[in-house]
């Protein structure tokens, strides 16, 4: 029986696309902005929630072994969620340090928000018009950042903090 | 003395509106090959959406400190991955979806060319 090259060539081709189909439908398709982990921080300057003459920069995050920056707003239902983490990670944990960056919210808003259910921050800004979360590769709040010393994310975590991620966090900063 | 004043006044009604209008026309451009990450298949010049509004904040602001497209399109792409822009550069993960169009339409041609001179030769026998 003779074959020829056209059809040898016909099912090469059938082949490969069936292969890249088939490693295609086995890709994870959900998007995040976890595979940035590894990225360093820079240009970051953020100023304080209730004194616009004071701030911190990038200079006050190497100061930290580990930080973890998390944005919140008073109007993200889920930010109610994890703030009893957040509250545990500050009370149990010395090695780090918890910046919370107030994200398109009025400042009494926040405020009150805090005052109501605990301040776990170390320090809180303002990123009033979005700009900082850019930064951070935010797209959607609450979402949690932990740097390292080196301003290099270690972890993101989009979405609340829960149990799992808690522990996850414990875990890295051992 | 009042000729002193054309050329500014020229400037003022002629070419500044001719330079916004082309600096707009720019950054529409940019907002249309970006990609809405919180809508459902709309670019960021489409969408109202808040995280549209900050995208937009922050390409203009780029923009105005004299930076290019691609340096505005790589400080993205280094903050959200590739998938924030729809044309993705040319690099060694996504080379099959660039070449292979073209390998196709090579392959393609030969297999034809093939036929056609196959079914000639059977005519002709």
């Amino acid at each position: 029986m003779k074959i020829s090259i056209s059809k040898i060539i016909i099912f090469i081709f059938v082949i490969f696309f069936l292969l890249v189909f088939w490693k295609g439908l086995k890709l994870n398709n959900n998007y995040d902005t976890k595979s940035l982990v590894g990225n360093r921080i820079s240009n970051f300057e953020l100023t304080k929630i209730d004194d616009n003459n004071k701030f911190i920069t990038e200079e006050d995050l190497k100061k930290s072994n580990y930080t973890l920056i998390n944005f919140f707003a008073s109007w993200c239902a889920p930010c109610r969620d994890e703030h009893n983490y957040l509250l545990n990670l500050s009370k149990e944990n010395t090695k780090i340090k918890i910046i919370g960056i107030n994200f398109k919210d009025k400042k009494i808003n926040a405020i009150n928000f805090l005052k109501e259910l605990g301040n776990p921050y170390n320090f809180v800004g303002a990123d009033k018009n979005g700009k900082i979360s850019i930064l951070f590769g935010i797209y959607g709040i609450p979402e949690s950042v932990l740097i390292n010393h080196d301003l290099t994310v270690i972890k993101k975590i989009v979405g609340p903090i829960d149990q799992f991620q808690y522990n996850e966090i414990l875990n890295l900063i051992k | 003395m009042k000729i002193k004043f054309l050329p500014f006044i020229a400037y003022l009604f002629f070419v500044a509106p001719m330079q916004a209008s082309n600096d707009q026309a720019r950054l529409l451009e940019v907002y249309k090959n970006l990609r809405c990450l919180v809508c459902q298949g709309q670019s960021i010049a489409d969408s109202n959406s808040d995280f549209a509004a900050t995208i937009k904040l922050v390409v203009q602001d780029q923009f105005n400190e004299g930076k290019t497209e691609d340096e505005i399109y790589k400080f993205l792409i280094s903050k959200y991955g590739e998938w924030i822009v729809y044309q993705p550069t040319f690099n060694k993960n996504n080379f099959l979806l660039w070449a292979l169009p073209y390998a196709a339409l090579i392959f393609g041609g030969f297999i034809t060319f093939f036929l056609v001179r196959g079914a000639k030769n059977n005519k002709v026998n």
